[in-house]
């Protein structure tokens, strides 16, 4: 029988057009948090992890990516939750880490803190809060342009 | 080890991350700055998450199909099986932040043991929630060392927060026959073991924050048996579960 469904390739490609709710400029793919796509016979199972255990975006993103599946005509789906092992900010992919940085907030850097001000460049950086706007993010500012910025947590 | 004693293990965890959580979310709005403000309402939601992954689980060990909702909105006061710290009132914003520290310490510690779990599911949550637990005890530990090696005024309150909290701490550290069945099974942590770990580190930061830890380990018992919480969990529970109560099975 000759099927005419999608194949995983297009589904991750979709996916990669849905925004993060909290952070719109980068994908819920850029994340990392869509851990795997695949057809069970004729049902396709999308695979998501949450970021951190209380973030209240997680819901929203299961419902962008059912409205986006069903755009697509996915009508047979199931979203399944994995918790392991952990999301950590090393799948946030390298074109994720380029976006957030254009778009101001600084990307997790494997000592705990920012590398430079996602304005200026400026080195010289102060910690104002561990925590920012959303679990995911903390307060920095920078000494030079003395901006205040998010910095994306490093988990 | 039956499905009993690990049900009631799971309520333990549960119920600390839900009681604390529910704790600091009290502060939400009313915080002595701005970053403080979120920074406790973050950490509120961090421990809610948890919970829900652990309720969720008792739930599922329990069989009876109760959900982490009801587990949370539907027992009364001496079905609550968490440490008695946890339902500290919150005091100052020094007494929050001693009280968080010497939860998060050992909460850093059981997380870390749990990840080991011979039960995968116990593990994967530990792996999940450690991430968070240790970035809170970074804050909670920084804080304490900051307002006690501070003015006079906030090292008074510090010390008196760390006297007044102190002989609720030991109860993490007090196996009963629950925490050693599940040790036995495999499943989680010698509690002994980690007391030393926990005083270790506890001794460090006081140091750091110029504070006295009371030589007296008198410890407070009866919140993870439910024989014996403190008068305050209560007051918690008929605010936090006041809209299932009004109107049973409400939905958003």
């Amino acid at each position: 029988m000759v099927t005419n469904r999608p194949t995983t390739r297009d589904i991750w490609e979709w996916l990669g057009s849905v925004p993060d709710p909290e952070i719109p400029v980068i994908s819920v793919v850029d994340l990392g948090i869509v851990r795997d796509v695949s057809w069970e016979d004729k049902s396709l199972a999308v695979t998501v992890t949450p970021t951190y255990s209380g973030c209240p975006a997680t819901r929203v993103i299961a419902m962008e990516i059912e409205t986006a599946l069903r755009d697509h005509g996915i009508k047979d789906f199931v979203l399944k939750t994995q918790i392991a092992p952990p999301w950590t900010t090393d799948w946030i992919s390298k074109e994720g880490r380029a976006k957030l940085e254009a778009y101001g907030i600084a990307p997790p850097q494997p000592v705990g803190g920012p590398d430079r001000c996602p304005r200026c460049n400026g080195k010289d950086l102060k910690k104002l809060s561990q925590f920012g706007s959303t679990p995911c993010k903390a307060q920095w500012r920078c000494n030079d342009c003395l901006e205040p910025f998010d910095y994306f947590k490093c988990i | 080890m039956g499905p009993d004693a690990l049900f009631e293990y799971l309520l333990r965890l549960g119920d600390n991350t839900l009681v604390l959580g529910h704790r600091v979310s009290e502060w939400c709005g009313r915080a002595p700055v701005l970053e403080e403000d979120i920074a406790l309402a973050n950490t509120a939601l961090d421990l809610i998450g948890q919970t829900q992954m652990w309720l969720g689980l008792a739930g599922e060990v329990e069989g009876q199909g109760r959900s982490a909702d009801d587990l949370a909105y539907l027992r009364d006061v001496w079905e609550f099986r968490n440490l008695l710290l946890v339902e500290q009132p919150n005091g100052d914003f020094g007494q929050t932040m001693m009280r968080q520290f010497l939860f998060d310490a050992w909460h850093d510690l059981m997380l870390t043991g749990l990840e080991v779990s011979a039960d995968e599911r116990v593990a994967a949550i530990a792996a999940k929630a450690s991430k968070e637990a240790r970035y809170h005890l970074e804050r909670s530990a920084d804080a304490v060392i900051g307002l006690g090696d501070g003015t006079e005024e906030s090292n008074r309150r510090m010390q008196a927060a760390l006297d007044r909290l102190w002989p609720f701490s030991g109860e993490m550290h007090t196996p009963d026959a629950i925490d050693e069945a599940v040790h036995v099974a495999g499943i989680g942590p010698d509690l002994s073991v980690l007391a030393d770990a926990y005083h270790a580190r506890v001794a460090e930061v006081m140091t750091a924050a110029t504070l006295r830890l009371p030589g007296d380990r008198f410890a407070h018992q009866g919140g993870k048996s439910g024989i014996r919480h403190s008068e305050h969990l209560g007051h918690i529970l008929t605010q936090m579960q006041w809209l299932q109560r009004a109107y049973p099975g409400a939905t958003w």
